[in-house]
């Protein structure tokens, strides 16, 4: 059975200012995928339309068939690299997972494509400082067969790790899971952090002197 | 059908609300020649009479494939059935590369019966004549459609259409309701049986017949749509033929049996 994972911060910026702190940025496409994304706020609201459109009339065909990860991952690559020769980038990187049940048994898909148009599949993805911080850890410790619970942990010590290293994150996270039952989006909650460093005790110790 | 005041052009009515240049067009189709088509659930096969124009010529090609996982067979205007077949063609690879997946049959049919509609509502333009039988395989199963020029389309467990099509159909409509479980080897026998009742006497053999299927396996893979080739045909042929012989054989212990090389059905015992 399996679970495909999503964990996220809960904020959104302007500029570089962290601004607004529960925004969620996770959706879930159709019955088989989820969407996460990081970047611009408002161009993800007008990506979530056009998935809105498809799946919708997706849906209302009512023929057995329906989008899997894999088909709204290819129509997402499509549209952002189109946005990005038109010299109009939809400003995101878009992380695309899912589970679906296929003729030979349930096939997942994880995939991400950014805003050129950059797009691959991997069983681990992260964007901007993830990239750098978490993959390296996902690499070394992620295995075909883990449990939720196992997937939770390891998901949780690369969120800390940028909660501690990303000058841009906040202590709220959410993850979100999917299987081929559906779509499970987790209610935000925070990690327990440390900051009883000896060096943080007195911060104006050695403040004293001129510029 | 007689000739009469509203058949002039597509976008006059009759007063019984009828439309006969688009009644026109579906004559086109009975004159081509026939083409059948079944279902089971997995697979779907298509099959055609061929015909040419003389005995020096090639013959008409019926059945075209659209994409890995559907295909067509047609009667009627060949010219139209191929620029349609080209339109399918196009749709599906226009699909595949947005989606990176098959285009499910149901919305490639759909999309043929609203280019066909287009031509009973312009002035400018004529109906398409012919009609084609869409078979295919998507996520849902083995489909097949019949869409006809008047922009209408069905969904078939098994279908003819063409001249003397009324004979296949009369022998498919005995046999269609176990379709849907029926073997692609059992439905490829079907399909040239039913084939060959159009042909009225005339010997089938793989020269004047076509033969394409296409299906999931149990395992889950995809033979994708493909035209069997005519040594094959030839060889269910004789099989089929051979399995014909056999029970007359078997009442006379006497008389001699011919031996086909393609024969699986062994001679009973006596």
């Amino acid at each position: 059975m399996w679970n495909l994972f999503f964990s996220l911060v809960l904020s959104a910026s302007y500029g570089s200012t962290l601004r607004y702190k529960s925004v969620e940025r996770i959706k879930a496409v159709g019955k088989h995928s989820l969407i996460g994304a990081s970047g611009e706020f408002s161009d993800f609201q007008e990506i979530l339309r056009y998935l809105d459109e498809l799946t919708l009339s997706d849906h209302m065909w009512d023929d057995g068939n329906s989008l899997g990860p894999k088909e709204v991952h290819s129509y997402l690559t499509r549209v952002m690299y189109n946005r990005r020769n038109k010299f109009d980038p939809l400003w995101n990187s878009l992380v695309l997972g899912g589970v679906k049940k296929g003729p030979k048994g349930e096939e997942k898909y994880l995939g991400m494509v950014n805003m050129i148009g950059t797009h691959f599949e991997e069983n681990h993805i992260a964007t901007g400082f993830g990239n750098h911080l978490a993959i390296p850890i996902l690499r070394a410790e992620w295995c075909e067969d883990m449990t939720f619970e196992e997937a939770v942990k390891l998901v949780e010590k690369c969120l800390l790790v940028l909660l501690y290293r990303d000058r841009s994150s906040i202590n709220k996270f959410q993850i979100a899971k999917i299987t081929t039952e559906g779509a499970t989006i987790y209610p935000p909650y925070s990690l327990k952090t440390h900051w009883g460093f000896a060096a943080f005790e007195n911060p104006s110790k050695g403040a004293v002197g001129s510029w | 059908m007689f000739r009469n005041q509203y058949d002039t052009d597509v976008t006059t009515w009759s007063p019984a609300g009828r439309l006969f240049q688009v009644e026109y067009a579906m004559e086109a189709v009975k004159q081509g020649s026939a083409c059948v088509g079944l279902r089971s659930r997995t697979h779907a096969v298509l099959a055609a009479a061929n015909k040419a124009a003389s005995e020096l010529s090639s013959h008409q090609r019926k059945v075209f494939r659209v994409a890995d996982h559907a295909g067509v067979a047609l009667a009627g205007l060949t010219a139209d059935g191929r620029v349609l077949s080209r339109f399918l063609r196009s749709e599906c690879i226009n699909h595949a590369f947005v989606y990176d997946a098959p285009l499910p049959v149901s919305r490639l049919a759909l999309r043929l019966a609203d280019k066909a509609q287009v031509c009973t509502q312009r002035s400018w333009k004529r109906p398409y004549g012919v009609g084609l039988l869409v078979a295919g395989l998507d996520e849902s199963g083995a489909h097949l459609y019949y869409n006809c020029p008047s922009g209408n389309y069905f969904e078939y467990q098994a279908f003819a259409i063409g001249s003397r099509s009324q004979a296949a159909k009369t022998f498919l409509e005995r046999k269609f309701k176990g379709y849907d479980d029926y073997t692609p080897d059992q439905l490829i026998r079907d399909a040239l049986s039913a084939i060959k009742e159009t042909l009225q006497g005339e010997k089938l053999t793989s020269s004047n017949c076509t033969l394409a299927i296409v299906g999931r396996k149990d395992d889950g893979t995809v033979e994708p749509f493909e035209m069997i080739d005519a040594k094959r045909v030839q060889e269910i042929i004789d099989s089929m033929e051979a399995a014909e012989e056999t029970p007359v054989a078997a009442a006379e212990p006497s008389s001699t049996q011919e031996e086909d090389k393609g024969t699986d059905a062994a001679p009973m015992d006596i």
